[in-house]
């Protein structure tokens, strides 16, 4: 050993050697910190990142839960919803991309460019949608040249479906898709962007039971973005069921019959307030929505004359017109100051201070007692009537029976109406009453206004003995496997403030309208069923002399008359009862009762096509 | 000429250390690379080959005795220097630099000869002189200018990474010969100024790079994601690793250039903290065992030598390993042993054959 040259025992170059080793030790040293830094302390924080790089969260969207009717018939459904969409990150050529897919699609080449570009702002490994519900055909289209369009993909979610069309539209409700606004409000913590929520109606009365809960896949993906293996799935749980009171069979009668009127009709099982259906014209495409509404669409909406967005049947306040009698009869009997055989002498025209009010029938009906009032609906009868018990006792007739607030229908989706008295003349015009306004009033004109709705609920309080009954529309909620969740009981709001026997009068009369002769109501009538009712002519503006003797059709359509028609059915043993508002319809007798009688016959099953009116005792048109 | 005794004192540790660590580097290769479409020969067997290769290149290298390079060094040296003038005015272009000279049967790449070739002539013109005081200014103006004239042409290739290593290669060298403090002061002021002198020659990209390793969130998806994914490769490894091929930001490709500037990062996720030390601790192993040949070289050439070998190698494991785990910038640097890559495999089995010459002569006079 001794042997070994001896320039290495130097001792300047031991030192060298010294310093050399320390100093790859201390670089060495370096590195295995930073491993230790990065692999130990900071792990939790990689390990995150790396999961986040190779799981995505693909949400699964949960169909809204299906509506059926009293009998089990699918209303509203839901069907698969088509979206082509393309994965930007396996998009090659965007170009030729969108040149291929114009030609499938049959689209604008600029919308489906325009929409490519908007999906660049969405995070980086969502898809970005092109084309939106495109049709099953245009789908096939694409999945059969998939080769050539690379990245591009269908997407599927569930749509909102309307097997009935626009019927009961405004009854069900519409869509809309979520707002930022309403995401960032806390109040829709659960939802998520693109995400649609019941805007009116059931849907969004029961947006908590309809709603499905979204289900979510953990994917494991590459660097591409490919999907390479489903590591977790949580299913959709899709909305619950719900059962409606409603009878399609009604709904749609009352709506055809309705036809391109404007106006409502309301039918209500007298027993328990369900609602036998609840009519709106002109009705909208509900399907619109279920899919995103476009703007000009929603402007042609809003923009309607006739309004098809408004629900008539809870929201419209019309003047009762004559079918108001009801409330001044029972308030008349209730009052103990007219009896059944009051006798009134008609000769056209009523005299209060110094101004006239006159019968709808110029000529008078001569001697009018109760129910020939009633039949034949004469005003002059109730002018006399009315001064005798005054505007507060009609009033509280009129609330008796349900009238002058919300039914209770649904939540706060309905008008009150109004009924005045007294008291409200002071509050709202610091003013008293006039016996004028009291004459008026009784006839369901002046200050009274009402909804469809509590007409249909004071006529079947009539019908079944004085109950006021809350109507409702959902019978039950069931969650998916058919476990009952809710069950709507009839509930009675006010019941006892009649005498039976005074009911059984003013029944008697209603009864007459109908199936008398005289009687207003003859257009009602059903083959093999009695039906009893009262009709009603609203004034919309008040009339000169001269315009009285014009004919309907030289009056402006917007200063025609409202014809209004209440009824139930059968007339001795109370089912159903009706109530019809059509909008400048001139005279309830003609343009109402038939309405009326086309949701009986539906109801009772009665063929009305094949067996025209019993027209052997013709009565008039009010 | 043969001694037997060189077979006795055959350096097996040495050869042994190399195998060892080329051998888990196949093994992560066959994992980095597992994913591939099977296409021809899979990149494992393939570094398998160039492994192989390299230990035949190693062991023809201890066939003659190392003193010799002594007189060979400078046309050596001359000859190198005229393949990289070469490269410039007639060399091959691919992604942007021109690095390599079409032989026909394959692609030389002189830029990367040139790590060697700098370590024979520095051994050799610091074995002539040997200052008491060390080295000044003027004494170094040679071995500068040996170094300046390839880094300058490597440069303009332009390939940064090999430049670098050159000149850390060299100044190693130079620093073990000794330079006088004094000189050593200029030389540092000297460097700072070339440092801002050549951050304004630098090109866009290679600018680029530096911000971007200063700051890599800057732009997370272009130039520092290779950074950002490789830390989370790493980090994500924790302890234990995640398990062979059961690395999720290598198997799913999230981590960009596995198989060659990035193997390291597969390796620490799949292996975790256990299987980074025991790697790092083999490569000190193989820089300690450099030193120690050095150490008992039978002389000053072979020292020199030993140690330019070791520094080569130390530097192209510190500059990739620092990068990996973002301590340092990106350049292309491999892991040696470990990248796969034919002509770093190559480069390497030389100094590692020089290694085992200078090893197995150690009691040679």
């Amino acid at each position: 050993m001794n042997l070994r040259s001896s320039w290495v025992d130097l001792p300047r170059l031991k030192n060298r050697f010294t310093v050399l080793t320390l100093a790859v030790l201390v670089v060495f040293a370096v590195l295995l910190l930073r491993l230790w830094f990065l692999q130990v302390i900071s792990n939790d924080r990689y390990r995150e990142l790396s999961e986040k790089n190779r799981i995505r969260y693909l949400p699964v969207a949960a169909p809204r839960g299906p509506v059926y009717d009293r009998n089990g018939l699918l209303l509203i459904d839901n069907r698969p919803g088509f979206t082509i969409a393309a994965l930007r990150q396996e998009v090659e050529d965007s170009t030729l991309m969108l040149d291929q897919l114009s030609r499938y699609l049959g689209t604008d080449r600029a919308i489906l460019a325009d929409n490519w570009q908007k999906g660049k702002k969405l995070p980086r490994y969502s898809p970005a949608p092109l084309a939106v519900d495109v049709g099953r055909d245009i789908v096939e289209q694409v999945q059969e040249n998939a080769i050539d369009l690379p990245g591009v993909v269908t997407l599927v979610k569930p749509v909102r479906s309307y097997p009935y069309g626009d019927m009961g539209a405004h009854l069900f409700g519409y869509l809309g898709e979520i707002t930022e606004k309403e995401l960032r409000s806390g109040d829709y913590n659960d939802y998520r962007g693109g995400e649609f929520v019941g805007r009116s109606g059931l849907e969004q009365y029961l947006e908590s039971s309809l709603r499905g809960i979204e289900g979510e896949r953990l994917l494991e993906v590459d660097v591409k973005g490919k999907e390479l293996r489903t590591l977790k799935t949580l299913e959709a749980r899709p909305g619950k069921k719900v059962f409606l009171t409603l009878n399609a069979a009604l709904q749609k009668a009352a709506e055809e019959a309705l036809g391109d009127q404007s106006g409502a009709a309301v039918a209500l099982d007298v027993r328990t307030g369900e609602v036998l259906c609840l009519a709106n014209r002109p009705s909208y495409d509900p399907s619109f929505f279920a899919r995103g509404i476009r703007d000009d669409e929603w402007l042609d909406l809003l923009q309607n004359r006739r309004h098809p967005l408004q629900n008539r049947a809870l929201k419209g306040q019309y003047p009762p017109g004559s079918t108001f009698k009801l409330v001044t009869v029972m308030a008349a009997l209730r009052s103990g100051l007219v009896s059944p055989d009051h006798t009134v002498h008609c000769n056209g025209k009523f005299t209060v201070g110094n101004r006239d009010f006159r019968c709808w029938k110029k000529n008078g009906h001569g001697d009018v007692d109760l129910k020939k009032a009633v039949r034949e609906s004469c005003d002059v009868w109730f002018y006399e009537v009315s001064l005798q018990i005054g505007i507060d006792r009609i009033a509280d007739a009129a609330r008796d029976l349900g009238l002058g607030r919300a039914t209770g229908y649904l939540a706060d989706d309905e008008k009150g109406g109004l009924i005045p008295d007294q008291a409200w003349k002071k509050k709202r015009f610091k003013d008293r009453w006039y016996d004028g306004e009291t004459v008026i009033a009784a006839i369901g004109q002046g200050y009274v206004l009402v909804t469809p709705i509590q007409l249909a609920v004071m006529t079947a309080a009539v019908a079944n003995g004085g109950k006021v009954m809350r109507p409702y529309v959902v019978e039950r909620v069931e969650d998916f496997d058919g476990n009952l969740l809710l069950r709507h009981e009839p509930e009675t709001v006010r019941s006892g403030t009649f005498a039976e026997k005074d009911l059984r009068v003013l029944r008697d009369g209603l009864d007459a309208v109908v199936n008398e002769p005289h009687g207003t109501g003859w257009l009602a009538r059903v083959p093999g069923v009695r039906v009893a009712g009262k009709t009603g002519t609203a004034q919309v503006v008040r009339q000169s002399e001269e315009d009285l003797d014009l004919k309907d059709e030289e009056i402006a359509y917007e200063h025609r008359d409202h014809a209004l028609f209440v009824a139930y059915a059968p007339a001795e043993a109370p089912e159903i009862a009706v109530a019809v508002v059509v909008e400048h319809g001139s005279h309830g007798s003609t343009a109402a009762a038939p309405v009326a009688r086309a949701i009986f016959a539906a109801y009772f099953q009665k063929d009305i096509l094949s067996e025209p009116v019993d027209a052997d005792a013709i009565g008039e048109n009010e | 000429m043969f001694d037997r005794r060189l077979l006795t004192h055959f350096d097996w540790v040495l050869l042994l250390l190399v195998s060892l660590i080329a051998g888990i580097g196949i093994l992560n290769l066959y994992s980095a690379t597992s994913s591939w479409e099977a296409g021809s020969t899979p990149i494992f067997v393939k570094q398998f080959y160039w492994l192989s290769i390299g230990l035949g290149i190693a062991l023809l290298l201890c066939l003659f005795d190392y003193r010799h390079l002594e007189y060979f060094a400078v046309p050596l040296y001359s000859l190198n220097v005229v393949l990289l003038v070469l490269v410039l005015v007639a060399g091959k272009t691919s992604m942007g630099a021109t690095r390599w000279l079409n032989l026909g049967f394959f692609n030389l790449q002189p830029s990367e000869l040139m790590k060697i070739m700098i370590i024979f002539i520095l051994a050799r013109y610091f074995n002539e002189r040997d200052p008491i005081l060390g080295f000044d200014l003027r004494e170094l103006l040679t071995p500068f200018a040996l170094l300046a004239v390839p880094t300058l042409l490597i440069m303009k290739q332009p390939d940064l990474g090999t430049a670098m290593l050159v000149i850390f290669i060299a100044a190693s060298i130079g620093l073990f010969a000794g330079i006088r403090r004094r000189t050593l002061v200029t030389l540092g002021v000297l460097g700072m100024g070339a440092v801002f002198v050549g951050w304004r020659l630098l090109h866009g990209y290679q600018k680029e790079r530096i911000r971007t390793f200063l700051n890599p969130e800057r732009d997370p998806l272009g130039s520092g994601y290779h950074i950002i994914q490789s830390k989370i490769a790493v980090g994500s490894g924790g302890f234990f690793g995640k398990g062979f091929m059961q690395g999720t930001q290598s198997q799913l490709s999230f981590l960009p250039e596995r198989h060659t500037d990035f193997a390291f990062s597969v390796f620490a996720e799949e292996w975790g903290f256990t299987g980074s030390l025991i790697l790092l601790l083999l490569y000190l192993l193989l820089v300690s065992w450099g030193i120690y040949v050095a150490r008992r070289a039978n002389d000053r050439f072979g020292m020199y030598l030993a140690l330019g070998v070791t520094a080569m190698l130390f530097w192209h494991i510190v500059v990739n390993l620092g990068m990996v785990i973002g301590l340092l910038p990106v350049v292309g640097v491999p892991l040696p042993l470990f990248s796969y890559g034919g002509t770093s495999m190559v480069t390497t089995m030389v100094g590692v054959g020089i290694l085992l010459n200078i090893s197995m002569r150690r009691f040679m006079f």
